[in-house]
């Protein structure tokens, strides 16, 4: 038995029919065609299918595509605007923050709605901020600086402001 | 114009555009018209007779196309496949299982559900046998013997030693001091975030088969799965294996599985491409597994501390079927480099490799060839010896070191160390953490009753395999290549026999050529993965990239160079002995505006050659190293430890590291820190562990314990530069060093806390539980 | 890991819901999904219907009223963890969100939920059994309250009848010179608890402990609530020896089993280690 949904995808309404059963991250990865997020495990734990939903940082392994229905998702193809690298993508490259880039795209996502709601943050804020995503390449210390990098970009005072 | 940043710049990762975009390519990204989907059926029991397996239920689950057996691939010849180490390896069992999660039946369905759905369907009945678990109980007469397939009834697989026995045995009786310890080095999974997969397509016209494949090695995948079905009938140039965009590797997608095995077999039997991709569980259950090396471990030395013999033996579990990774002639891999830095006249060691009922195996994890357990035997025994002599671990060290003018040094176990220099990693290690200091702020602690820990490691690698007179994987030598080729307008399109898996190659191979061609790196677009493309090579692991595949590069741009000569000297109208080279141009003598540069040279090669020269500019190389190169470092890592909980916190860890010549910092540095959290993990978090059963209780990341950020430490970085002499451009491979290096640092650190308890040696991994039941038996515990 | 197929629905109200759970006697309610997701994905449940209980309006109360803390069934941990109110006056269940699985987990999970799936490695069970806490739970005759204290039954077990709802957990609103605390010694970020004590306490102006509750998570086959040690604090100056001896009977109630997180000799005594720690804390706050 299927069931008709609309899910907006960065911006973009995506209808399917698909059965209750349906994970979010195959939704995404395999109706809506988008490969950016990935799954690097079945028990919440590793964070490579990391999204943003309704601008919270969730695992869409662990939610069903009938759940988002009617519901804003965004994930890493959403962070390009005007051909732009979001701040995010830029520290990452900036500073060496992806290796193998299997877990960059939920790494980035969970950092990029970490600092929608966070400014100037601490090493410790940081690292308690991405704790729900597992890399095995970098040790997370570039990863760190990439988030520095653009927490401060995001949340430069303005210009000439104090 | 760009500008051409060679060795020594951090040049931002060319690769990186794509992953930024979620635009990489991995195996499960891959989808090809009418794929079918490939799930497998697993025992729940580690040893077990199968009695029957009921496919009827399967078979009329929606979308299921086909359920495979091994009854049903004998008459094929495909239930056994061959393993790297002249072993062999069941594809599916036909009537016996050898361990938990084996593979047992395959599922082909339209969908990754209906696969799923199929897997729930099939009814397998199973008769239980015991399972053989110890590796130790195996060797016994009494044990049952679990390859009823082998001629020789016997759970031992191989015996291998090195060194002199007699000579061996004869300086521990004239030594004033000898110390032993049994150190058991778990088993553990690389669990890369990505887990293992392929998809098999296969062309009945064409009679070819595409593999797409997470692999590490395409070009000995393409043979070994030529060795396999070429009685059916398919043979290597009918083969063309793929490795896209590998989320991760570090030796867990060297070897060949079931999996790829049964895809491939799917493919050929529906006629329809079939992916195969693996859960978490299957990958940290079925997959190869590393370490697992009972060591008894001995050093004897006088009684200044001077070194006299080291003494190792082991007992090697390798499951069920020994799938290790090593080259040929070494069941054990490089474990004879166990005699580490220091200068040891006279050594001995010998593994007993043993079939148990366990996943077959016996990978590295990030490191080359069993050097982590070699490396963390030596340091790890180094400092009971500094223990029983009361000596400071760091003196003992330097005591010992081979010291530089050693070097081209022949270990007691004949290998070459190319270069060297111990005693400055460890001074700068020293220094940098205020050495002196902290063993003052230790004895205060202790005074106080808070127990810290000051924890050394000053290892040597034995990487970059290998010289082909002593390597090669089913009788391949050990070479690596690339091939490049100059386009007319001065564009590089280079091809390698290795494959990334994060490496940066994409980056550093491109700054390699600039460095020896004067191109802008950003002119250079570098390939890997594709075997109807890039020439044969063995694949990225061992950390042999730089040394085998990127010294290739250097040598194939350098032959290049040699004809680009030719053309600037008819160019130029002038003798090639009057030319001379600067980056990125030929000039005459004396006479610098008189020049042609690299990229108005290949344009001749195209359009302008001289008469009775070949046109183009493009060569190839096959690099075959006369050595293997000897990276090192100084580590030091400081603990704390909770009387409480018998929780380890590391405060500090100061990581030294020598890898000769550097292409990019920027990527060294972050192979290092990664390295550097692939060492800390199996030294406080990560092992996998049965039951009496022989089933698996750490199947998934909720109890296989990989770090978070939150678990990791800030890494203090330094590093010195001892070039390898044999290297064309200096280097060493690094990618593993810190994984190697920085798990005795942690032991010896925690013993270090608690040496004054009279604790000489614990096992990794140095969890609260076992760190508290140490304290309680002294009686340390709050 | 795929889950095996079910029907899903989601009823826009609380009736509807209950008359779902009526005429499905194996219907799950999903909520945050955290805990129910994984188990269908590992098919450990096959529930033939689902039943979303997420697009209910009104479940998303967050706020003090008479006396209580109201959370709504909808509130999730990231909700609690990121809310002043909570922060300032409700330390302990403060520190407890701080500490459920990981942010990204609890950006979906909900306090209910962790109350109803009755876990006894759940964290939150001991934080309200400490905090003497009421839930709600609406059936098909209307809604009742349960205290906590007689909330859990058992291993995964409640007082909720198949047909009821928990639609909200009730916390007491702090009196004067309160704190509290919960200290959860895991192996790794995410990890459920080796062990985990909560700990709740108001001091009179004498500076004597007045009400206490304390309980543990995942030394037994639900959430202990530790009376004996509550009984040796209450009315009482307490003192480093006091305390202590709280903690050692916390360290013989509780009533743990051996697993890779440890021998059941090493949880007990993390238990008093923890009991310590977390009165310790707790005062701490309350003189505060």
């Amino acid at each position: 038995m299927t069931q008709k949904i609309t899910i907006n995808l960065n911006g973009a309404d995506v209808t399917a029919e698909v059965e209750p059963r349906l994970l979010l991250v195959h939704f995404i990865r395999e109706v809506a065609n988008l490969t950016g997020t990935h799954i690097g495990c079945d028990t919440t734990s590793c964070g490579a299918c990391s999204v943003v939903l309704d601008g919270k940082a969730v695992k869409s392994c662990t939610l069903f595509a009938v759940q988002a229905d009617g519901r804003r998702i965004m994930t890493v193809e959403g962070l390009v605007t005007g051909g732009q690298l979001h701040p995010i993508q830029e520290g990452f490259h900036e500073k060496h923050g992806l290796q193998c880039g299997f877990c960059t795209p939920g790494m980035m996502m969970t950092s990029y709605a970490f600092l929608q709601n966070h400014a100037h943050a601490s090493e410790e804020e940081i690292r308690w901020a991405i704790s729900g995503n597992l890399c095995r390449c970098t040790g997370y210390v570039n990863i760190v600086e990439a988030i520095k990098y653009a927490d401060a970009k995001l949340h430069a005072p303005a210009a000439g402001g104090a | 114009m760009g500008v051409a940043h060679g060795m020594g710049h951090s040049v931002k990762r060319k690769e990186d555009a794509r992953f930024l975009r979620g635009r990489g390519n991995y195996i499960d990204d891959i989808k090809l018209p009418g794929m079918l989907w490939l799930d497998i059926v697993r025992s729940p029991l580690a040893h077990a007779k199968i009695v029957n397996i009921n496919k009827e239920k399967a078979l009329a689950t929606p979308g299921v196309a086909a359920v495979i057996t091994g009854a049903d691939l004998v008459p094929y010849k495909l239930e056994w496949m061959p393993t790297l180490m002249s072993d062999r390896q069941m594809v599916l069992p036909v009537d016996t299982v050898m361990y938990y999660a084996q593979e047992v039946a395959a599922v082909i369905a339209t969908s990754r559900y209906a696969a799923a759905d199929g897997v729930a369907a099939v009814e397998v009945d199973y008769e239980p046998l015991e399972p053989v678990l110890d590796p130790k109980k195996a060797l016994l007469p009494d044990s049952p013997v679990i390859r009823f397939d082998r001629e020789e009834k016997s759970n031992r697989i191989w015996h291998w030693e090195a060194g002199d026995r007699q000579g061996t045995d004869a300086a521990f009786k004239g030594s004033d001091v000898v110390v032993a310890e049994d150190i058991y080095i778990p088993r553990i999974h690389v669990a890369s975030i990505e887990t293992c997969g392929c998809v098999a397509s296969w062309d009945p016209m064409e009679g070819h088969l595409t593999l797409y494949m997470t692999t590490q090695a395409p070009h000995a995948i393409r043979t070994v799965v030529a060795l396999v079905t070429g009685h059916l009938g398919l043979h290597e140039h009918k083969i063309r294996v793929v490795s896209p965009d590998i989320g991760g590797g570090f030796g867990g997608k060297v070897p060949v599985y079931p999996g790829y095995v049964l895809a491939v077999a799917a493919s050929v039997l529906t006629g329809k491409p079939v992916k195969w991709i693996e859960d978490r569980s299957e990958n940290l259950q079925a997959d190869s597994f590393a370490r697992d090396y009972h060591i008894h471990a001995e050093l004897a030395a006088q009684k200044d501390g001077k070194l006299n013999a080291l003494r190792m033996g082991v007992v090697a579990d390798h499951g069920a079927f020994d799938s290790a990774a090593n080259p040929s002639k070494f069941p054990a891999g490089l474990f004879s480099i166990c005699t580490g830095s220091y200068d040891i006249k006279t050594a001995f060691t010998e593994v007993d490799g043993v079939y148990t009922n366990k996943p077959p195996g016996g990978i590295a994890y990030r490191c080359s060839f069993r050097v982590t357990e070699a490396v963390h035997a030596v340091e790890r025994m180094m400092d009971v010896l500094a223990q029983k002599l009361k000596m400071d671990p760091a003196d003992l060290r330097a005591l010992n070191f081979i010291r530089p003018e050693q070097f081209p040094y022949k270990s007691a176990f004949g290998w070459e160390y190319d270069s060297g220099n111990y005693q400055g990693a460890l001074d700068k290690a020293k220094q940098i953490i205020g050495y002196d200091d902290l063993r003052k702020e230790q004895a205060e602690k202790r005074a106080r009753g808070e127990l810290m820990g000051i924890g050394l490691s000053t290892f040597t690698e034995i990487v970059g395999a290998g010289p082909s007179h002593t390597f090669d994987i089913l009788g391949i030598k050990m070479f690596d290549s690339a091939e490049i080729r100059v386009h007319p307008t001065g564009r590089v399109i280079a091809r390698f026999g290795t494959k990334s898996q994060g490496q940066g190659h994409e980056t550093t191979y491109a700054q390699i050529i600039a460095q020896e061609l004067g191109i802008p790196e950003e002119h250079i677009a570098v390939e890997e993965g594709d075997t109807d493309t890039a020439p044969y090579g063995l694949g990225t692991y061992a950390s042999r990239s730089t040394p085998t595949a990127g010294a290739a590069g250097a040598m194939a741009a350098r032959k290049i160079r040699e004809k680009a000569r030719k053309i600037a000297a008819h160019l130029l109208e002038a003798n090639e002995a009057d030319l001379e080279w600067e980056t990125g141009k030929f000039f005459v003598k004396g006479v610098p505006s008189r020049s042609k540069t690299i990229q108005e040279i290949a344009f001749a090669a195209y359009t302008n050659h001289p008469q009775g020269m070949e046109a183009g500019l493009e060569a190839v190389d096959y690099y075959d190293p006369p050595n293997l190169t000897f990276p090192f470092g100084a580590y030091i890592c400081v603990v704390d430890i909770d009387r409480g909980t018998g929780e380890v916190k590391i405060h500090r860890f100061v990581a030294v590291d020598d890898c000769g010549n550097i292409i990019n910092p920027m990527i060294v540095d972050g192979q290092i820190h990664g390295g550097l959290t692939m060492g800390m993990a199996p030294a406080l978090l990560e092992e996998i562990v049965y039951d009496e059963n022989g089933v698996n209780l750490t199947g998934t990341f909720m109890d296989y314990l990989l770090p978070t950020a939150m678990e990791t430490p800030k890494w203090e970085l330094d590093k010195t530069t001892t070039p390898s002499p044999h290297h064309p451009f200096g280097a060493k491979g690094v990618g593993e060093s810190a994984t190697v290096g920085a798990p005795p640092a942690i032991a010896n650190a925690v013993v270090d806390a608690l040496s004054h308890l009279g604790v000489t040696n614990m096992d990794i991994p140095l969890t609260p539980q076992k760190v508290w039941a140490v304290l309680k038996e002294k009686g340390a515990a709050l | 890991m795929i889950p095996a197929e079910f029907q899903y629905a989601t009823p826009p109200t609380i009736p509807e819901a209950i008359a779902l759970l009526q005429a499905h006697q194996d219907a799950k309610i999903l909520s945050g999904g955290q805990s129910l997701i994984p188990a269908l994905k590992l098919r450990l449940a096959t529930p033939p219907l689902l039943v979303d209980i997420s697009r209910i309006a009104g479940l998303t109360t967050l706020s003090e009223a008479g006396g209580w803390l109201h959370i709504g069934a909808l509130v999730r941990e990231a909700d609690l963890e990121e809310s002043p109110l909570v922060r300032s006056r409700y330390p302990l269940l403060h520190d407890t969100s701080h500490v459920v699985a990981d942010p990204l987990v609890r950006n979906l999970a909900t306090i209910a939920g962790n109350l109803a799936h009755a876990d006894p490695a759940n964290d939150h069970p001991a934080t309200m059994l400490a905090y003497r806490a009421e839930v709600v739970a609406t059936g098909p005759s209307g809604a009742r309250v349960i205290a906590v204290d007689s909330f859990f039954t058992g291993l995964f077990a409640t007082a909720l009848a198949h047909d009821e709802i928990l639609t909200e957990v009730r916390v007491p609103a702090p009196m004067a010179g309160s704190g509290g605390a919960y200290l959860k010694l895991e192996r790794k970020v995410g990890d459920f608890a080796t062990a985990g004590v909560a700990a709740q306490l108001n001091l009179d102006a004498a500076g004597r402990v007045q009400q206490i509750g304390i309980g543990l998570t995942n030394v037994g086959p639900m959430a202990i609530r530790a009376r004996r040690s509550e009984d040796v604090l209450r009315g009482q100056s307490p003192s480093d020896a006091l305390i202590a001896q709280a903690a050692a009977l916390a360290q013989e109630d509780c009533d743990p089993t051996a697993d890779l997180r440890g021998s059941a000799d090493y949880k007990r005594n993390m238990v008093r280690i923890l009991t310590m720690r977390a009165l310790h804390k707790a005062l701490e706050r309350a003189r505060a």
